[in-house]
């Protein structure tokens, strides 16, 4: 068996190789993206494979596919299975004859994303299968388990790895890869495929009635497992699992929960052979509240009576705390010890020379005092240069700003939504905004790809997530169509003409779109654009500053001058900034 | 409890610690030995603060807690202080002499330490400052950095450097063997006068 030091996400995409997957989608979305980033690059694909516009297109995608007779993987992040959440409800009505697994990433403490929600909520809801592993070779192991589990009940099977799953690392042990010998075969039955509501109730019932032999199914497979030590236990899920086995002391019991639902009658026999029980879980009660409902007369200290939180994500520490405080260790062996106070924070910010800085240097002059609701991508980081007043979702730039516009403020309204997020969920916005009249201007911040995720292309690039050119996608003749008179594109790095378009698109009434239009600047140095260098010139520079609170990262200040380093990318923004001319090219002054 | 040995390497987003800590997991498999690590991408990784974690022996999570790391190499003076919490009392420190201020300084006019101030602060553990960009320069790119700190830290890694010598060679790129293979012994080198 070989071994390999990867990435949770390289060891999931490898044993879904392992699997004989014969077709994949997804939309990116961190943490969940390198899954199919891997499966995309890999040479000889025995699969079919797409990016998909979005989640919710992804997942009725690989339904069609399992309804084929095939292996679907549908990979997305947690928030990317509310875009998904209509398919995945019904889903579990109509069912699947192939395997089809949704790997759905969780993040807890909201790392890049903006709730904490519980995907395992969302497979209670929907009643289907949900693998929650505890480490990156639990990861990779229980994918073949999900395709096997999903064709047995014929049903689609969630696999929910957290952040700390698919961006850890670890020493893997793989499998041999099985090239699929499947062929897709759609066979008629509307019984089963036309959820009419006679058909639906009859579904229903069906999905209901398999939940039994579900959870003694999860047992069998040992993803449920315990061992019994002592009169207290400590019952664990996820990557919880893996901090408790690191701390947990002799003598106590342990249950580790990797597999939903949990099967009540085996948990019970379980909880009832101890006198104490301890529940550790990241997000949701999911567990505890199960545990609480077949614990009867034994006392369970779980989050619901304040051991561990709601919100965040657990850690070594945070683990011990919950066992001091249970009694189950004397002391924590991690005693906190504070970071230095009062330094400088380094978060992530754009890249010199990217198009998302200047575009807002030139909406923040044009548009000042007005509202700016903005979306989901690298241009959200804009909120540091005062152009991001919300964001909610993936669309709700061009949503909220008709919203606002439409309940009085008098104020204008400006959003900003990237190519990727515009062609995800943003169209429909701008097609009701248009409808409905409202009075806004829309930029769409156009770099044609995914950037922020790891640069996945989206129909906008022109390529395929293998790499097959595809037909190119007018962003100007969809906003057309939606009914938009004001469409205008421009260069953001042409600052003055961007100006002046946007002062435009501020006389006039009616939803305006700006498109702005550049390269990504790290998709540009891979496609080795090469712009030359800027630098300052040291007697014409009188030190004001204004070149370097424009934020750009390639831009120093030292013995009260400005200076350019060489992260700079030769956008020539800068140029424009400077009140003196101080600023030109390197080695022409 | 975990017995691993614990290396938590920071810098700055783009400055090559997920090679480097390719290099370290390469290594230990290289050696039958088990290995976890944790990082981070996404978003978090534009121009931010990065941190791995690396795990050598490590069998169950893959997170350090803080005032455990055995070992902390850092690509830049402000991340060695603002992680150096993360490091055991007895723990060693490897930085390379570098700031780059961050932008918010300028923005939101926040106050940096200086170099002088970091250096004192940082001396409080067993510290080695070397110039990694001047040697990976001096070695055939500024790229191999990342490389050249590996090799100045490998004395306290408890790998045979060979392994870690492999491991550089299975990961560069081909056209960077040569370049790399230098860049970590003038590291070693370094880190064995530096202790």
């Amino acid at each position: 068996m070989e071994r390999k030091y990867l990435l949770g996400n390289e060891a999931i995409a490898h044993a879904c190789v392992e699997s004989g997957v014969d077709f994949v989608s997804g939309y990116p979305g961190t943490p969940s993206s390198e899954v199919i980033d891997v499966l995309r690059t890999q040479p000889d694909r025995s699969y079919y494979l797409e990016w998909s516009v979005n989640e919710k297109v992804a997942l009725e995608n690989a339904l069609a596919a399992a309804w084929c007779g095939i292996r679907a993987l549908c990979t997305m992040k947690h928030v990317g299975l509310n875009v998904a959440a209509d398919p995945l409800m019904t889903s579990a009505y109509t069912g699947v004859t192939g395997g089809l697994v949704i790997m759905s990433a969780d993040d807890p403490f909201a790392h890049s994303s903006q709730n904490e929600q519980d995907t395992r909520c969302f497979a209670k809801f929907a009643r289907v299968p949900c693998l929650d592993p505890a480490s990156v070779q639990e990861a990779h192991d229980m994918i073949p388990s999900a395709f096997r589990l999903s064709e047995e009940f014929g049903l689609p099977v969630i696999f929910r790895p957290t952040t700390r799953i698919c961006h850890s690392k670890g020493d893997v042990a793989l499998g041999e890869v099985v090239p699929s010998t499947r062929k897709g075969e759609f066979h008629k039955d509307p019984r089963q495929y036309v959820v009419i509501p006679a058909h639906t109730r009859i579904l229903h019932k069906k999905l209901n009635e398999k939940q039994p032999a579900i959870k003694k199914r999860l047992v069998e497979l040992g993803y449920n497992q315990f061992e019994i030590r002592g009169k207290t236990a400590v019952i664990a899920s996820g990557i919880a699992a893996s901090y408790v086995q690191e701390l947990l002391p002799d003598g106590v019991s342990f249950m580790k929960i990797g597999a939903y639902p949990i099967d009540e009658e085996w948990l019970g026999a379980f909880v009832n052979k101890h006198e104490k029980v301890l529940v550790i879980e990241e997000l949701a009660p999911e567990v505890e509240e199960v545990v609480r409902q077949v614990a009867g007369c034994v006392p369970v200290f779980g989050k619901k009576n304040g051991y561990g939180s709601y919100e965040g994500e657990l850690s070594p520490p945070a683990v011990a705390a919950i066992l001091v405080k249970a009694g189950l260790l004397p002391a924590n062996p991690f005693p906190s010890v504070d970071p230095v106070q009062n330094l400088p924070l380094r978060p992530p910010i754009l890249c010199a020379g990217c198009l998302h800085r200047s575009a807002a240097y030139a909406i923040k002059k044009v548009f000042k005092d007005s509202i700016y609701p903005s979306d989901i991508g690298c241009y959200t980081l804009g909120l540091q240069m005062g152009v991001v007043d919300t964001t909610i979702c993936m669309g709700a730039s061009i949503t909220v700003a008709s919203g606002i516009a439409h309940s009085g403020d008098p104020r204008d309204i400006l959003c900003t939504i990237g190519d990727s997020t515009f062609l995800h969920t943003g169209i429909q916005g701008l097609l009701n905004a248009v409808y409905n009249g409202a009075n806004m201007t829309v930029v769409i911040l156009d770099n044609r790809i995914t950037a922020m995720t790891g640069h996945q292309p989206n129909p906008n690039t022109g390529q395929t997530a293998c790499g097959v050119e595809s037909p190119h996608v007018s962003l100007d003749a969809l906003c057309r169509a939606c009914g938009v008179h004001f469409v205008e594109s421009v260069d953001p790095f042409d600052i003055t003409g961007m100006m002046h378009v946007l002062e435009g698109a501020k006389k006039r009434k009616g939803v305006k779109v700006i498109i702005a239009k550049q390269m990504c600047v790290i998709s540009a140095r891979r496609a080795g654009v090469k712009r030359g260098r800027y630098q300052v010139d040291a007697d014409a520079c009188t030190g004001c500053g204004n070149c370097v609170r424009f934020g750009c990262p390639a831009i120093v200040f030292a013995d009260e001058k400005a200076q350019i380093n060489d992260l700079c990318s030769g956008c020539a923004v800068c140029v424009q900034i400077c009140p003196v001319g101080a600023i030109g090219r390197e080695g022409k002054r | 409890m975990n017995g691993s040995f614990d290396i938590l390497m920071v810098g700055i987003g783009g400055q090559g610690t997920i090679l480097a800590s390719n290099i370290l997991g390469e290594a230990c498999l290289i050696e039958g030995r088990h290995v976890k690590g944790a990082e981070t991408h996404g978003m978090a990784q534009r121009g931010g603060s990065v941190e791995s974690h690396i795990r050598i022996d490590g069998l169950f999570g893959p997170l350090i807690p803080p005032g455990q790391a055995d070992l902390m190499i850092s690509f830049d003076l402000l991340e060695a202080l603002r992680y150096s919490h993360y490091l055991k009392k007895e723990g060693r420190l490897v930085v390379n002499n570098h700031l780059v201020l961050p932008t918010s300084v300028y923005t939101q006019k926040l106050v940096a330490p200086t170099e002088d101030e970091i250096i004192a602060a940082l001396k409080k553990h067993t510290l080695c400052l070397l110039d990694a960009d001047k040697m990976a320069s001096d070695a055939g790119s500024p790229l191999s950095q990342n490389v050249v700190m590996l090799g100045a830290a490998s004395g306290s890694i408890p790998l045979k450097p060979e392994s870690l010598l492999e491991a550089v060679r299975r990961l560069v790129p081909k056209k960077t063997v040569e370049i790399n293979t230098k860049a970590f012994e003038m590291g070693r080198e370094f880190g064995g006068i530096c202790r």
